[in-house]
């Protein structure tokens, strides 16, 4: 009974959470929290502060962390193929149109209009997470909160996507470990 | 030295393999929101093994954003379609959705410990400006490509939704449908020249 809940409450939220990201958290808060009493706001909180430091997406993280604290690892697995589901259906459906009738020319029309759309969201994306970065106060609190540091291993990174041709991975790690270094040897020094 | 003695290198079990890997190593480096994986799915597949082309990878994107869900269990369920049809989705999901799984599973017991540990501080602050990095410069091949096009409508449309998603905060569903119904008129008005008004 309470795996027939867990997954049918993480496929709720998996159906309605159209646009991505934070798109899904007023449906997690309103399935687990207000609905079902599985969680409170501090293990929200909480939540949201693991999801944002571990990869993954905050649906499938809250499926994870739900699943397991009410019923094991068989509730996560539940929690998890439920909200896993919609997109499986939607995202095939949408999929198997797309390779059948992208030749059509209204449908060239759309593609064709949609790419630079997208492009501009992936942009958009990126800079929800690079100005944050520099500015962990916002841009409004001024030049005192600018992180010189992270604007030199940004640069650097770029640097090493396109001219080097260093893989992406290599280069997300390279900055974490340029960080920590950094920090050793601030402590050893201070 | 795993390797059967599939003939043929595009088997389907050789790329269910290479794409089961490839999903389940993408996703553990997720951080930083769905379109990370969107950028590494289009370096891994696009640049690297050329299984799929650069327009194409921009097609299933803007699918992956029209449909419900996390975008990066929509974008890795995309690419499993491109490449191995229904199979192909079932082993990217899994793929995709293992490392987080794992890793929740393992750092919900631990979470105080995790959350004040000196290098996982510091590495996840230095991991910011990686991931933007990433993201950026995935943006930079994409938009290149639209700017040499100099269609003036494909640019239009990309500062036009850029302004409404970054500064105006309007849903990625809206920006899509209303650039979808764009593309739909002008190739129906364009058509419609050509054929001199005839239907």
């Amino acid at each position: 009974m309470i795996y027939l809940e867990l997954f049918l409450a993480f496929l709720h939220i998996g159906a309605f959470s159209f646009g991505g990201g934070y798109a899904a958290m007023p449906l997690i808060q309103e399935q687990v929290i207000d609905k079902y009493h599985w969680m409170t706001i501090s293990d929200f909180t909480d939540l949201v502060t693991i999801s944002q430091m571990t990869p993954g997406p905050i649906a499938v993280n809250a499926a994870t962390f739900v699943g397991t604290q009410i019923a094991g690892i068989p509730g996560a697995i539940m929690a998890t193929a439920g909200v896993c589901l919609p997109s499986c259906i939607f995202v095939s459906v949408l999929a198997w149109l797309y390779v059948r009738y992208r030749n059509l020319s209204v449908m060239k029309g759309v593609l064709t209009c949609l790419r630079p759309a997208v492009t501009s969201m992936i942009l958009a994306a990126g800079l929800m997470i690079l100005l944050p970065a520099l500015f962990p106060e916002g841009i409004a609190a001024g030049v005192g909160n600018f992180q010189v540091r992270q604007l030199i291993y940004f640069i650097a990174a770029l640097l090493c996507l396109r001219r080097f041709k260093i893989g992406p991975i290599k280069v997300m790690i390279g900055c974490g470990a340029a960080e920590l270094i950094v920090r050793l040897v601030l402590m050893a020094v201070g | 030295m795993s390797e059967t003695s599939d003939k043929q290198e595009l088997s389907l079990p050789v790329r269910l393999r290479k794409l089961f890997f490839s999903t389940l190593y993408l996703s553990a480096f997720t951080f930083g929101g769905g379109y990370v994986i969107v950028s590494l799915l289009k370096k891994k597949f696009v640049d690297e093994l050329h299984w799929i082309n650069e327009d194409e990878m921009l097609d299933l994107v803007a699918i992956a954003q029209s449909a419900p869900g996390a975008i990066a269990v929509n974008g890795a369920i995309v690419v499993g379609f491109k490449i191995a049809g229904i199979p192909g989705i079932l082993v990217s999901v899994l793929g995709a959705v293992l490392p987080p799984f794992v890793i929740l599973t393992i750092v919900s017991f631990f979470y105080t410990a995790f959350r004040e540990n000196f290098a996982v501080q510091a590495l996840l602050y230095g991991m910011k400006a990686g991931v933007s990095a990433v993201i950026i410069d995935v943006v930079f091949d994409m938009a290149s490509g639209i700017v040499k096009g100099r269609d003036a409508i494909l640019i239009m449309i990309m500062i036009a939704s850029f302004i409404a998603n970054y500064f105006l905060n309007v849903n990625v569903v809206w920006i899509i449908l209303v650039t979808a119904g764009i593309g739909a008129m002008i190739t129906i008005f364009r058509n419609r020249g050509e054929k001199g008004g005839t239907k």
